[in-house]
């Protein structure tokens, strides 16, 4: 017998550019094409953050956009959760070591769900969306539901190219 | 049929009625999604979005624009409790203006630039429709004789014969209010982006589910009002009506969104034209 997952049926997407390359935000724009068809689930891709219970978020945050991505999420009502999609907006990527660049979103805002992969498969972003909308269901019932750890960086880039 | 107690049948009305708007939402949905080649939502997705907004905590702006979210509401529900007791055509079509002025007013009362935009196309697009449903009561008095709704009943005759362009004059007024695409200018469907969301974009949870519970109203109330043309026969009428909501579905999926200024510019001219043509008919 398996256990029936409590999934909340209409979870509504706002998308958030941090600072991407637009890799991750054209894979995640074909999640909505007739392939992927993310609405059977019910997901919108709403415009506006007073609308939306999920944000996801491709790109790594820097100074510049730190507040304005604070902005957007506190305008989310409650119960609200947080996709970052995208190694980018998961850690910083390859732009962790930027002198600009903060990291991962998660320096900001509290963070649910990562979706790793530059850029990340439309297949992956539509299980993580999934698990934030499993989340979303969780929340609603337990306010007190914690956001996920953080990401653990197995590899730093470095200057110097390894001795191979 | 069975004759209710008035007072039941306006319980059994204002219970039933979002029920049946968020079906034909729904189906709205699913059927714009087969078009698309999507597989598309469930049918009652319409009822979960409602569910979950209803669950979510509020976000107001101002006290002002919870009271016209209501106002909205409460007008629209008054104006389909005319209809379907065959009251007053031109009271009918006075709450019904005013419903649509609460939800402009509500988007207004806040500083939103998109909102305003939204409210000020929404007034340009009542501009554009209302001629035609004064027209529409009009052809309704000079078929039967009286101003009221339910007069046509008494007559037996399918309003549909003597009111034929007046009905597809009708029809366009049905896609405008229904934010169809060529007439979404305002606000639009969820997914539909323009002004970002227009008139709605400052409402949020519970109270961006009483618009939407206002909008399933509102689709009854155009369903109803186009069952009005035959009747006579109910399954004839139930027919017409959802053969127009498909043609509904079709044209939101055919033509690109237009300016209001195109919007008004059709109105005014053909469908004024088409409703008028119908009206000197009976003078012929």
């Amino acid at each position: 017998m398996t256990a029936i997952r409590k999934v909340s049926k209409s979870p509504w997407v706002v998308h958030f550019n941090c600072n991407s390359c637009n890799g991750c935000d054209i894979e995640f724009l074909a999640c909505l094409t007739p392939i992927y068809d993310l609405e059977r689930f019910g997901i919108l891709h709403v415009g506006n953050p007073k609308h939306a219970d999920v944000l996801v978020v491709t790109g790594s945050v820097n100074h510049r956009n730190a507040r304005v991505l604070k902005n957007v999420y506190d305008q989310i009502p409650d119960p609200k959760v947080v996709v970052a999609l995208g190694v980018c907006a998961s850690t910083g990527g390859v732009f962790a070591d930027g002198y600009n660049v903060l990291g991962g979103i998660d320096k900001v805002i509290p963070v649910d769900v990562f979706v790793p992969g530059c850029a990340a498969r439309p297949e992956a972003m539509i299980d993580g969306i999934l698990k934030a909308a499993e989340i979303l269901e969780t929340k609603r019932r337990h306010p007190e539901t914690l956001p996920a750890g953080q990401p653990v960086i197995t590899r730093t880039p470095t200057a110097a190219a390894p001795a191979v | 049929m069975i004759p209710l107690n008035p007072a039941i049948e306006i319980a059994l009305l204002i219970v039933l009625a979002p029920l049946i708007g968020a079906l034909l939402a729904g189906m709205d949905r699913k059927l714009t999604a087969r078009a698309q080649g999507r597989i598309g939502p469930p049918i009652l997705q319409p009822f979960f979005d409602t569910v979950k907004l209803l669950r979510k905590s509020p976000i107001v702006v101002n006290r002002m624009q919870i009271m016209y979210a209501y106002l909205h509401l409460a007008f629209m529900i008054l104006a389909l409790v005319l209809l379907v007791r065959g009251q007053d055509s031109l009271m009918f079509l006075f709450i019904f203006a005013f419903s649509t002025l609460s939800l402009v007013l509500g988007g207004m009362c806040v500083r939103s630039p998109y909102s305003r935009i939204g409210s000020q196309r929404e007034i340009m697009l009542m501009v554009a429709y209302e001629p035609i449903l004064i027209l529409l009561m009009i052809g309704l008095y000079l078929a039967n004789g009286s101003f009221l709704l339910g007069a046509t009943l008494a007559t037996g005759k399918p309003l549909l014969l003597s009111l034929p362009l007046l009905f597809i004059a009708f029809l366009v007024v049905v896609a405008i209010k229904l934010q169809k695409s060529p007439f979404d200018i305002a606000t639009s469907h969820h997914a539909h982006q323009e002004l970002v969301k227009g008139l709605t974009i400052e409402y949020s949870g519970p109270y961006l589910a009483i618009l939407e519970i206002a909008h399933f109203y509102e689709t009854t109330l155009l369903f109803f009002l186009i069952m009005m043309f035959w009747v006579t026969n109910l399954w004839i009428a139930l027919a017409l009506a959802c053969a127009s909501f498909f043609l509904m579905t079709v044209v939101d999926n055919a033509f690109a969104r237009l300016t209001s200024i195109w919007t008004f510019r059709f109105m005014w001219t053909g469908a004024l034209l088409l409703a008028l043509t119908n009206i000197l008919w009976f003078y012929l």
